[in-house]
């Protein structure tokens, strides 16, 4: 078998192409569960495939996730950038590439994110929206809760949905 | 300001805000019998015992002409019948005019404040914030300082977790202050204070030795440094006497330098400091009222 053909039958098999949705490239692989958490993908009834661990030459190594006949609203690609700033959206019609979505850092979260201070208001009472606004700091992104102030790194996002 | 007249936050005043305060502290202190809020009901709920802050609040409402509710501890409320914050903050909103809270969960003020239709003063979130107590600590400065630009402060004790040093460094860079941080590598400022101070181009110097420039300072603002903290308990054995203020300390240092603490003291000042003229801390504790009159008339509009 060619090299060629070898990458593209490779290419295939990791990543399947389909006719309709939005497709999540350049996941960091550490991030995919947040996305899938994120965008409530364990519920979902569209069909979704994802893979991870897969050869990137922007990241080392990557998750991707597909999601078909599913667009992602520009709140839903927002949330994206905080815990895979990384990421590539890429809207697909009739299995073509129709639109690359462009991710822009929301300035406040509401909600989705828990904050990281167990002492937080947040994590003791009942239904209490966690809300955040989100800075930048040595180049990094963080949430400062706009309950306990404390702030929470990207590196301590954890999801809730 | 922000949120329906509540001071959750320092955040929540601005410049303006507080050099206002300073004056009608200055003018309750001159004439403290001005029932300015006669006629209404003060909520004090304190959901974790305190002695000076509850007390001097309620004096402060006393002195106001106002009348206080309220508890001194959780254990006797519906809290602990399971109760949620929010329950209790609706309801007790709808009998008084204003709620003085205290309470051990951080952020409990900024969302009772969302959920109260009446104002909330924040008497203390955990370590989060404590506002009246940052407010009485800049009263205290401008009283003995005479003005609150370019003081020289330094900050001596556990700067790490000590919420009153964190909320007086945000309150003081308004007024360009110079900073000492003296503290023991594992009780040092954090990062996130030092970078907001460098951001706003605001000068700061740290060290463990608390002598090294005490001859500058026109405040020395003490905190504790609690076992507790240490992860280490030799470490805490080998610093613990390097924070304690004595009296034969003080013979180089300006004759306008005051001492601050925002109390209980329990060691880190020895008693032979409390009869050297420079020593504020109880005088501090008297402007603590004048200062929360001025921040439940400035809230009620009265003033």
């Amino acid at each position: 078998m060619s090299e060629e053909l070898k990458n593209h039958k490779k290419g295939v098999l990791e990543v399947n192409a389909i006719e309709n949705g939005t497709v999540i490239d350049h996941i960091p692989p550490t991030s995919l569960f947040k996305v899938i958490k994120l965008l409530n993908l364990d519920r979902t009834s569209h069909q979704v495939t994802f893979g991870t661990n897969l050869e990137s030459k922007r990241l080392g190594t990557k998750a991707i996730i597909k999601i078909s006949d599913k667009y992602c609203a520009d709140e839903e690609i927002g949330y994206i950038s905080l815990v895979a700033p990384s990421a590539r959206i890429n809207i697909i019609r009739d299995y073509e590439v129709a639109e690359k979505r462009v991710v822009e850092v929301p300035t406040h979260v509401e909600g989705f994110v828990k904050c990281a201070n167990p002492m937080c208001v947040t994590n003791h009472e009942p239904h209490v929206k966690t809300r955040f606004d989100v800075f930048t700091r040595g180049g990094e992104l963080a949430l400062r809760c706009r309950y306990c102030e404390k702030i929470t790194t990207q590196e301590q996002i954890e999801v809730i949905r | 300001m922000k949120e329906k007249q509540s001071l959750v936050s320092i955040h929540d005043f601005t410049k303006e805000d507080i050099l206002r305060i300073m004056e009608l502290a200055a003018d309750f202190e001159a004439n403290p019998d001005q029932r300015l809020l006669y006629g209404k009901v003060v909520a004090s709920l304190f959901f974790e015992p305190s002695t000076r802050t509850r007390l001097s609040f309620e004096s402060a409402i006393n002195r106001l002409g106002a009348r206080v509710i309220g508890f001194s501890d959780m254990n006797n409320t519906s809290v602990t019948k399971g109760e949620t914050l929010h329950d209790t903050i609706r309801v007790i909103s709808n009998y008084c005019d204003m709620i003085v809270m205290r309470h051990p969960v951080e952020g409990a003020a900024r969302y009772a404040s969302e959920v109260s239709r009446v104002p909330v003063v924040n008497a203390g979130d955990g370590a989060n914030q404590h506002p009246s107590q940052t407010l009485l600590d800049l009263y205290s400065i401008l009283k003995t300082q005479g003005r609150l630009d370019n003081i020289n402060i330094m900050m001596v004790g556990d700067l790490k977790y000590g919420r009153t040093v964190h909320s007086l460094l945000e309150a003081l860079s308004h007024f360009k202050a110079e900073f000492t941080f003296v503290s023991p590598p594992e009780l040092q400022m954090p990062t996130e204070y030092k970078m907001q101070l460098y951001e706003r181009g605001i000068s700061y110097y740290e060290t463990a030795d608390i002598m090294e420039r005490m001859g500058m300072a026109d405040i020395i603002y003490m905190t504790r440094v609690q076992r507790e903290r240490f992860s280490d308990i030799m470490e805490y054995e080998r610093v613990k006497n390097a924070y304690i203020l004595h009296n034969d300390m003080l013979v180089d240092t300006k004759p306008n330098m005051r001492i601050l603490h925002p109390l209980p003291r329990v060691n880190e000042i020895a008693t032979d400091v409390d009869d050297n003229p420079k020593a504020y801390w109880f005088q501090q504790t008297e402007n603590g009222v004048y200062t929360r009159m001025a921040i439940m008339a400035y809230l009620f509009g009265v003033k």
